[in-house]
């Protein structure tokens, strides 16, 4: 077990490395000078020649990574022109409303997407289950912004139960601060429970095939108990990926939905450093986001082990 | 037929719609076996020995059709409530199945898998359905049995598996057993072992036992009766002694004689049964191993044979032409 984790923390190190790289280029390579924007275009060459120089914008760019590289390892990310707030500063400020939007929306996407799916495989072909996987369909084929538009008009312009925008920090009022998450996150569950529902019931219907789920009914268990604890652990190994992917790219932020509905997450941060070029900010949160999501998908191989004895003892 | 009557198959039928049309799997099958008894079914595959097993079981597949009666214990299974049904599979009729590797649960350990049949069925405590395990796994040799509660199926070996997959069968003390070809799927040296680990058992535990197999070498000398089955009938039904000694239908003959014999010169080669068994979608008219019978006239094709009962009552064939008396048949 030892050994499985340190090897996957081992793959962890080129994929972060590759990050970084990616990241400083796409800031890079974007057209236009750092110094104009930070300037504007009255500036006389002379202060824009000071400023880049003061940038390091003058070194060439293996520097500048390097040095930026060297920056992030002893946690400095850089600073933002226009606010003079440190990345780190402003992704800690963003950071708890989309974590919470992310694990609210986990939560309702796996509440409504799990028990349909058991539901459906239990009765694989049936009219419930081709109801279901049609509905799911559907819905896949429904973008968030229109869901977002739909539950707006409906629960808070129509019959005036939830706020339509807006944020409170949970330490302020808990019950405003979930009233206000209600509906970004029912927007996103919208979008994901379809998916969950789909993989775990097609993996729970090849399951129910097994040899051992028919062993089980043999042994006079109860169908509960054949369901929960004889198929669906066997059955959870993809769901726990789209899962794992799902929270990587919420921690980026739902852009969209934290768009929609005003909520000061980390997506909209990367938009507002986009608008203004904020570079500073834009790739800090990208390599910040970049690393959760690369940490959040070596945790989901950690899960494996946990799920499947046989991942653990190293067989494959 | 000693004693009393715990398991009877009454004209069983099962039919499985497939895209080709429908495929009788089993074809009209009475079967009787008294309690504390055993019984063969050899046939080879395809023959519809598994699905009457899952016909008693009542594990075929959903799509699948099923009439007649099966009798177990007094009770008439196919009319029991679902409930019920359960209260009696893993408790009083348990099943051993053909392959170790896939029939136990490969994220459970061996002592959630065997603990949680003892709790469904017996009114054990933690602590004693544990001790319990621990003896049945100690009964079916494997060594070391308190450490294997904790560890997984795939850490055994495949003949420690099925021990495994026999201590499960037995744990709640079943009064018939199902064997499902339970030695298939294993190493020739570890066949006999399970085989005879699964006879001791059943004497041991005045259990009865049906023994499913393609191998009549598997069945003689271990079971007390033999149903021989083709194309999804019975077609020779003796006890085990009657029938080794004097088989009477050319399929249990061709059987026999397609076994690899030890004594044989090098590079015999062996008489296998030419041809494949009938198409089940498309039944024949007459005696479906007439195509490939060395014996079969143009009666044969035309006309089913019955199963009948010949000089004593408890051996039957369905054969117009039975192979005569000659003592060095199975020579």
């Amino acid at each position: 077990m030892a050994f499985f984790v340190a090897r996957r923390l081992l793959y962890l190190l080129p994929v972060l490395i590759a990050v970084s790289l990616l990241t400083f280029s796409i800031a890079s390579l974007l057209p236009g000078d750092l110094a104009y924007t930070i300037l504007g275009d009255q500036a006389t060459p002379e202060n824009v020649a000071a400023l880049r120089r003061d940038m390091g914008l003058d070194q060439p760019i293996w520097w500048r990574y390097l040095n930026w590289l060297g920056g992030v390892l002893q946690g400095d990310f850089g600073r933002s022109f226009r606010t003079g707030q440190t990345v780190l500063q402003a992704v800690a400020e963003r950071l708890p409303v989309s974590i919470e939007l992310m694990l609210l929306a986990q939560l309702g996407a796996l509440g409504i997407g799990v028990p349909l799916a058991i539901i459906c495989a239990a009765r694989s072909g049936g009219p419930f289950d081709r109801f279901m996987t049609g509905t799911a369909f559907g819905m896949l084929s429904v973008p968030t912004f229109l869901s977002a538009i739909l539950l707006i008009y409906f629960f808070a312009v129509e019959l005036r139960w939830l706020p339509a925008t807006g944020y409170l920090p949970f330490g302020e009022d808990p019950l405003a601060n979930l009233r206000f998450f209600v509906l970004p996150s029912l927007t996103l569950a919208l979008a994901e429970w379809p998916g969950i529902m789909r993989v775990l019931r097609s993996d729970m219907i090849a399951t129910l095939q097994e040899d051992y789920i028919a062993l089980a009914k043999a042994k006079g268990l109860p169908p509960a108990r054949i369901l929960f604890v004889h198929a669906l652990k066997p059955s959870s190994l993809t769901l726990v990926t789209i899962t794992g992917i799902n929270i990587g790219r919420l921690i980026g932020g739902a852009v969209i939905v934290e768009t929609i509905f005003a909520l000061p997450g980390i997506g909209r941060l990367l938009i507002g450093a986009i608008l203004t070029r904020d570079l500073i900010i834009l790739q800090g949160v990208v390599l910040l986001v970049g690393a959760g999501f690369v940490i959040t998908n070596f945790v989901v191989d950690m899960l494996y082990a946990v799920l499947d004895p046989r991942i653990r003892h190293g067989h494959s | 037929m000693t004693g009393t009557t715990l398991l009877s198959v009454e004209d069983v039928i099962v039919d499985l719609p497939t895209p080709r049309g429908n495929l009788r799997a089993v074809d009209h099958v009475d079967l009787v076996v008294g309690a504390g008894r055993t019984l063969g079914i050899v046939g080879e595959s395809g023959c519809g020995k598994t699905m009457l097993s899952r016909a008693i079981l009542q594990l075929l597949p959903k799509k699948a059709k099923l009439s007649g009666r099966v009798m177990f214990d007094g009770q008439d299974l196919l009319q029991l409530s679902p409930e019920k049904l359960r209260k009696l599979r893993g408790r009083s009729l348990a099943v051993v199945f053909q392959d170790p590797m896939t029939s136990l649960n490969p994220v459970l350990t061996i002592g959630t898998q065997l603990i949680e049949t003892l709790q469904e069925h017996l009114e054990l405590d933690d602590a004693a359905a544990t001790r319990r395990s621990v003896e049945l796994l100690a009964a079916v040799g494997i060594p070391a049995p308190e450490q294997r509660l904790a560890q997984y199926p795939h850490q055994l070996s495949g003949g420690m598996r099925q021990r495994v997959a026999i201590a499960i069968a037995l744990s709640c003390e079943p009064k018939l057993l199902i064997a499902d070809e339970p030695t298939t799927a294993l190493d020739v040296t570890i066949q006999a072992q399970i085989l005879d680990l699964l006879a001791r058992e059943q004497r041991r535990r005045h259990m009865a036992m049906i023994i499913i197999t393609h191998d009549l070498g598997v069945v003689a000398g271990r079971t007390d009766e033999v149903a021989v089955m083709y194309a999804g009938r019975v077609v020779e039904r003796a006890p085990t002694p009657a029938l080794f000694k004097k088989m009477r239908m050319p399929y249990t003959e061709a059987l026999l004689a397609a076994l690899p014999k030890l004594d044989a010169a090098p590079h015999t080669p062996l008489p296998a049964i030419s041809g494949r068994p009938p198409d089940p979608t498309r039944p024949l008219k007459g005696c479906s191993f007439s195509p490939r019978c060395r014996y079969a006239l143009a009666r044969c094709q035309n006309e089913k044979p019955a199963l009948e009962a010949a000089e004593t009552s408890a051996h039957q064939f369905a054969c117009f032409h039975p192979i005569e008396a000659h003592a060095d048949a199975n020579a």
